[in-house]
């Protein structure tokens, strides 16, 4: 019995032994990792969501639910875009230079169409859901308020493109959801062109 | 006493054969899901002839889509009728409250009901249905008898009635035993098209009971294959291990 | 680093110093490996019914595992649990061969842990000094039973929910608490939702703890006084001048390796089940139970899941609702009994008269034919055959003392031997 034969025949068979051990424990983990994956219904139930705002009236805010979150339609008015206008100069992020809306978003008015809006209703300081104030200079909000939305948990104010003010908690504007209009009344929020 | 064992041993060979009772009127068939051709039209004929009553409430669209080798477009247009998307499932629009006083009870959904029943049963009872003017449905069931179901399939195998004879039991008493059927009203297929028909549509209520069969025993085989190899391994290492014992 | 005393050399790396002195010196890691796995010796005869102790333990694992994961999916409500094992089978990814897993390795635990019990039969594993652990291995067995039990209820299908109704209502054959216990393990007049609750509980929590529990002190037990072999020659009792039994081989690398022969073994059969089979014919997952549980509607045979079918069997054999208790229990009880019922001066079946191997062989017959029988209906023949196997199955045992006295038997060896 040669010691060096069986060492190294002992050492390969080791090896070899451990290795496709190794790599059948990794195979072994993959459906239980995997089955953390969003099941079937967790599509289904945050798969795309059709709204139709033809009944939207100019000035009027439509709420709707998708995958848990709050997702305003703000048809605008003329008035209301040029609000928008006149807060550029109050507001953190004018030029939605962060990630927060998709390319077609990224615009003066962050939407696809100038009058409608379409933002996620969750201030992204901490999650809580702003009020809509479009009243002018009321009391609490002081004489230069002209309209925006307003988060009751600390303060945060966004102008009515969801951009967010300076000198609040939230940091970042209200994030606009993929979306696209199948047709002039109808937005498919969820999916854009390519991407869900 | 031993004679009465063996003689009792003998008794229970048959019985073992036809195991639980009721199986005297069943006719064995063998599907195979992998034929894609006949998973589409069993699928069309589920939802033309059954879903307007029996749900498949556990059955996403969308995954008929994947597994029937259709498009999203061909699922919606020929086996989505009453608005659902997608990735809904197969529910029925009948209220079940609704269901179960016309039918005396809520149609049962039939998700599964290849895993409970089998498909032997489920192809015997749809070709046993017979004229039965006592019932409410005007038919009856060789194989479920007073089935509240009516006979949905009934414009395609048409109309049969059942012939019994008589028979003496083990006592001599004389009862009534199913002969044959014997068609009264002819229907639009013939006896082999129904049997395709049916065969169809058992093989896609198979494969609705669960989609992922094909699936996992493709992945079974390369699982065993890997695992053949590991034991290659580990048992020349324990027999090179163990040769210092021996 | 040697003020850290005798255990600075280190088992696992042959180094002294650095990370494992520093966790020597706080944890006995290297006591633990040397006294359980390196320095462990097994006798050097061990054959392969000597694996399904391991194979238990691997199913346990495999049991553990796929059950967190299962339970992070399933509704433990009337109301919701049928439908949530259908979302796992249909909707989570992987969900179907989590399930499978769970299923099949619940029959395969009860086919491993019966071949680990015969070996004890086989060989006087249950003999003096290893009626402890013998013991240890019964409260498992009766902690598997109820784990299974619990667990198949979970699913809320026709058999599950018929199955609990007919075992739960055994206890009121009990005379004067039997109708108030029932209620008391039901929470309920009837096995209703809050039954499933709390079985649930049972089944991810209580028991499995209970389980690990046992298996850990049914281990220290075994290495307290060290395996049986197919001999019964007590291998402590020939030591060399080390003090390693001259018989016994270390677990590590010998058994080791064997056992990892053994798991790809049981792990190609679970596989083939598992991808190919699972539902076993209708005995590892009931056709039945594919139907939700309807408490108006009862199915036609009633049984229990394969490996409770001759318990149910012996139960059903007797006239007497009470009396078919009693002596259920009581078959599985009698086991407790075995190293005081055998009064044989050997251990091993090798070595013993014929009238042992006669009796033993018997049992064996009659346990799987009261299994068969077990699912059957109850009527005539079967009923008939029953009761015969029945009386073989406790004759094997109340037998025992005298067989095993008077018997003659062969000498046993000094040294273990190798023969098939």
């Amino acid at each position: 019995m040669s010691d060096d034969v069986d060492l190294s025949r002992r050492h390969f068979l080791g090896v070899a032994t451990a290795v496709t051990g190794g790599v059948g424990a990794v195979f072994a983990a993959v459906p239980f990792l995997a089955s953390w994956q969003p099941s079937a219904r967790a599509q289904a139930l945050g798969a795309p969501v059709e709204v139709d705002i033809g009944k939207l009236e100019p000035g009027a805010m439509a709420k709707f639910s998708w995958r848990g979150k709050p997702v305003w339609v703000l048809r605008r008015t003329e008035r209301m875009l040029e609000l928008v206008q006149k807060s550029d100069s109050l507001v953190l992020d004018p030029d939605s230079e962060q990630p927060q809306q998709p390319e077609y978003a990224t615009n003066e008015f962050r939407s696809i169409k100038p009058d409608v809006l379409v933002v996620v209703g969750s201030c992204t300081h901490l999650g809580c859901s702003p009020i809509e104030r479009f009243d002018i200079a009321p009391a609490d909000l002081g004489p230069d308020w002209e309209g925006g939305f307003y988060c009751p948990c600390h303060g945060s104010k966004f102008d009515l493109a969801g951009r967010v003010y300076k000198g609040v908690p939230a940091p970042l504007n209200l994030a606009v959801p993929p979306h696209r209009y199948i047709s002039d009344s109808v937005i498919l929020i969820g999916l854009d062109a390519g991407v869900a | 006493m031993l004679r009465k064992l063996f003689a009792s041993l003998f008794i229970l060979l048959p019985a073992m054969a036809s195991g639980a009772g009721g199986d005297a009127h069943l006719q064995r068939i063998d599907v195979d899901i992998s034929n894609e051709a006949a998973l589409q039209r069993g699928a069309k004929y589920f939802v033309n002839y059954c879903l307007g009553c029996h749900s498949a409430k556990y059955v996403r669209y969308n995954r008929l889509a994947l597994d029937l080798g259709i498009t999203e477009e061909q699922l919606v247009d020929n086996l989505m009728f009453t608005g659902e998307r997608p990735f809904d499932t197969m529910e029925i629009a009948m209220p079940p409250g609704d269901a179960a006083s016309w039918y005396g009870r809520t149609p049962p959904d039939l998700s599964l009901a290849a895993r409970s029943r089998g498909e032997s049963w489920i192809y015997s009872f749809l070709k046993s249905f017979y004229l039965d003017p006592q019932k409410p449905t005007g038919v009856n069931n060789l194989v479920l008898a007073g089935a509240s179901m009516p006979h949905v399939l009934w414009e395609l195998q048409g109309t049969q009635r059942a012939v019994f004879r008589e028979e003496l039991d083990a006592q001599g008493n004389p009862h009534e035993v199913f002969d044959r059927f014997e068609m009264v009203t002819p229907g639009s297929l013939s006896a082999e098209e129904y049997d395709t028909v049916l065969r169809d549509l058992v093989t896609f209520l198979s494969y609705i009971g669960e989609p992922v069969q094909l699936e996992r025993r493709a992945l079974g085989v390369k699982v065993i294959m890997f695992l053949l190899v590991f034991l290659l391994f580990a048992f020349l290492l324990k027999k090179e291990i163990w040769k210092d014992v021996h | 680093m040697s003020s850290l005393g005798n255990d600075a050399g280190n088992t696992v790396t042959g180094r002294e110093g650095g990370f494992y002195a520093w966790i020597n010196k706080r944890f006995p890691l290297d006591k633990m490996l040397r006294e359980h796995v390196t320095e462990y010796y097994a006798p050097k005869n061990l054959n392969w019914w000597y694996v399904f102790g391991f194979l238990s333990m691997l199913v346990l694992v495999l049991q553990i595992l796929t059950g967190i994961f299962l339970t992070m999916s399933y509704k433990p409500a009337a109301a919701d649990a049928f439908a949530s094992v259908e979302y796992i089978m249909r909707d989570v990814e992987w969900g179907w061969l989590l399930r499978y897993m769970h299923s099949t390795g619940a029959s395969l635990f009860f086919v491993v842990v019966y071949i680990h019990m015969f070996r004890g039969l086989l060989y006087g594993s249950y003999k003096n000094p290893r009626e402890l652990l013998w013991i240890f291995g019964m409260f498992i067995y009766l902690a598997l039973a109820a784990e299974a039990f619990f667990g198949y209820l979970l699913p809320w299908g026709q058999m599950s929910y018929w199955g609990a109704q007919v075992i739960v209502s055994l206890a009121g054959a009990i005379p004067v608490i039997g109708d108030s216990l029932v209620e008391w393990v039901r929470g309920d007049f009837f096995i209703s939702d809050i039954t499933l609750n709390r079985f649930f509980a049972l089944h991810v929590i209580a028991l499995p703890l209970i389980l690990v529990g046992l298996v850990v002190v049914h281990i220290l037990a075994l290495h307290q006084v060290g395996s049986n072999n197919p001999d019964g020659v007590e291998i402590k009792e020939k030591k060399d001048a080390s003090g390693k039994p001259l018989d016994g081989v270390a677990f590590h690398p010998y058994d080791t390796s064997k056992d990892l022969v053994a798991m790809i073994v049981f792990l190609i059969v679970f596989s083939a089940i598992v991808f190919f089979a699972p539902e076993m014919g209708g005995y590892f997952l009931e056709h039945a139970n594919f139907e939700p549980a309807d408490p108006l509607k009862t199915p036609e045979h009633i049984a229990p899941v394969w490996y409770f079918t001759p318990f149910y069997a012996v139960l059903r054999a007797v006239p007497s609702k009470l009396g078919g208790v009693i002596m259920m229990g009581g078959a599985m009880l009698v086991l407790f009994f075995l190293p005081w019922l055998d009064r044989s001066p050997v251990k091993s079946m090798r070595y013993r008269g014929w009238m042992s191997k006669v009796a033993l062989g018997a049992f064996v017959v009659s346990f799987i034919a009261l299994g068969f029988l077990g699912t059957r209906p109850a009527t005539g023949v079967y009923t008939m055959l029953a009761r015969v196997f029945t009386v073989i199955y406790f004759a094997y045992f109340l037998l025992m003392p005298f067989y095993t006295k008077y018997e003659k038997t062969k000498p046993v060896p000094e040294r273990v031997s190798h023969h098939a």
